[in-house]
């Protein structure tokens, strides 16, 4: 049977026609942006056409207001301690949703040295903040509040415009993480009116190793990585050319693709979660419509996670999971806790995140796969058992 | 294949676990574990003359914790019950060829469900004299 790999929100291939696109800048033209030869000159270049590039794909003001980083944990760090630092002298909250990345949240908590309150937003069981609540915790003394364009691990999509509303009504800035959402539902950060915006180069079949702060003018912000003063002085080190120029190219193709992609994407979409759900005492886990279109995510009673990862992946089958087994921490998915189910309950979850390799074909073989393995690890549980009875 | 960091081994019984299921009329049981942990596995025991016949295990949680549940049904099958309390978490990892550093803890529940079970048996034996 072929490999069917259902894990994009953990990695994507390049994009064949990106990779041609960056090649040279890791062969011919792979000079230092700083240096100023012509070869130098060449990559510079390269950095400058990629960030008009990505400037168009959300829709700002204009290239000035693209950072590039190393990736999208080094652009959340960037935005929530840059300008919570910045502007301490404006207040000491920082607000984020319960189920940011990790590396909004890890930030946030590490403020709280400096003197800053972290308060958490929450949310409901299908992961939608609660905007009632964000009124009332946000204050004039909240610098910064960072809410998610929409989930990797249950796909839900957070009414962005309703919460950049409140936040400018009652707090400063809004940074949005659209790493999830990127190449797969439209991002316009003016019309969303947000502040600071998270972009990564592999969600968008771009290199690794790239990622982009959108800063809307007017925000201060300070840098949080000192060196050589690289990009305005907000992230030193000598830029990866390749990965930037690539993920430009891989911006482009996906803001000319993304409609049909996600068009395409949204029946077959469907019919994985219609056939997986046929599996006795198996659940959806996020919002049933407001949802990403290559997003389906599950858990099931009575079997854990990583077993479930493991056994799929002996059909050649690569899913992900929020189980606590699978994770460096050993704790249970912090989305999943969020959403409100038990920890007994998070264990058992299944990620499939499908991609430009999916077809309506992978179906069948998933659905077979998932139920036979879910069968045999409830035939393994003590827990199935006591159900039965 | 999956690699995440397990053994060959570990993979193997894994995917093939040997002596899974319920003894009815066992002579010894032990329950190890939480669900909130993650893992929770049971062992039954058969013994006849203090050697343990049969046993068959259960277990909710990840791969390392239904490998090692199955090692320890192995290692101590017809043996005498004062050899198999000996047998440690490290004897099973050891078998297994190794686990991940960070799984030698939480998933390694399963040398501890048989000494439970021992324990039980040598419980029942001392209320029938």
């Amino acid at each position: 049977m072929p490999r069917i790999y259902l894990d994009h929100a953990s990695s994507m291939p390049i994009d064949p026609r990106v990779f041609e696109f960056a090649k040279p800048y890791i062969t011919t033209s792979h000079g230092n942006p700083s240096s100023l030869h012509s070869v130098g000159l060449e990559a510079k270049r390269a950095i400058e056409e990629s960030r008009k590039k990505i400037a168009e794909f959300i829709h700002a003001e204009n290239e000035n207001t693209i950072i590039f980083t190393g990736g999208a944990t080094e652009a959340n760090n960037l935005a929530v301690k840059g300008t919570a630092l910045r502007n301490i002298t404006q207040g000491k909250v920082v607000v984020a949703s319960a189920i940011e990345h990790m590396s909004v949240l890890n930030p946030m908590k590490e403020l709280q040295k400096n003197g800053f309150s972290f308060t958490i937003l929450p949310v409901d069981s299908t992961g939608m903040v609660d905007l009632k609540k964000l009124e009332t915790i946000l204050t004039k003394d909240t610098v910064i509040t960072s809410v998610m364009y929409a989930n990797n691990e249950i796909g839900t999509i957070e009414p962005i415009r309703e919460i950049s509303k409140i936040v400018h009504e009652k707090g400063m800035y809004l940074h949005v993480d659209a790493v999830a959402a990127e190449g797969r539902i439209p991002i316009d950060v003016q019309k969303e009116s947000i502040d600071l915006l998270t972009v990564s180069s592999n969600d968008l079949y771009g290199p690794p190793g790239a990622g982009a702060l959108y800063i809307k003018p007017g925000v201060k912000i300070q840098s949080v990585l000192l060196g050589g003063g690289q990009e305005r002085g907000l992230r030193s080190g000598t830029e990866n050319i390749f990965a930037i120029a690539g993920m430009g190219e891989a911006a482009r193709i996906s803001q000319q693709e993304m409609q049909n992609e996600s068009s395409r994407l949204i029946p077959i979409r469907d019919k994985f979660i219609k056939e997986i759900l046929k599996i006795d005492q198996s659940y959806l886990t996020g919002h049933s419509t407001k949802r990403l279109p290559h997003h389906a995510s599950f858990r099931f009673s009575y079997i854990e996670g990583e077993s479930i990862l493991l056994n799929m992946d002996m059909y050649d089958i690569q899913v992900s999971t929020g189980s606590a087994c699978s994770s460096k921490t050993l704790e249970p998915s912090h989305v999943l806790l969020a959403i409100g189910l038990k920890h007994e309950e998070a264990h058992g979850s299944m990620v499939l995140t499908l991609g430009r390799s999916t077809t309506i074909d992978d179906v069948e073989p998933v659905r077979k796969a998932t139920n036979d393995t879910i069968q045999r690890l409830r035939k393994l549980s003590p827990m199935s058992q006591e159900w039965r009875k | 294949m999956a690699n995440v960091g397990y053994s060959k081994k570990v993979m193997e019984h894994f995917m093939n676990p040997r002596n899974v299921g319920v003894i009815e009329n066992c002579d010894g049981y032990g329950k190890v574990g939480n669900p909130i942990c993650g893992d929770v596995m049971e062992i039954f025991i058969k013994v006849k003359d203090d050697i343990i016949t049969d046993i068959k295990f259960r277990t909710f949680g990840c791969g390392s914790a239904i490998a090692t549940s199955s090692m320890v049904t192995e290692l101590a099958k017809g043996k005498h019950v004062d050899e198999a309390v000996k047998i440690t978490r490290s004897d099973v990892a050891n078998e297994l060829e190794g686990l991940p550093p960070q799984k030698m803890h939480c998933s390694n529940l399963a040398a501890d469900a048989l000494h439970e079970a021992i324990k039980d048996y040598r419980n029942r034996k001392q209320q029938k004299k």
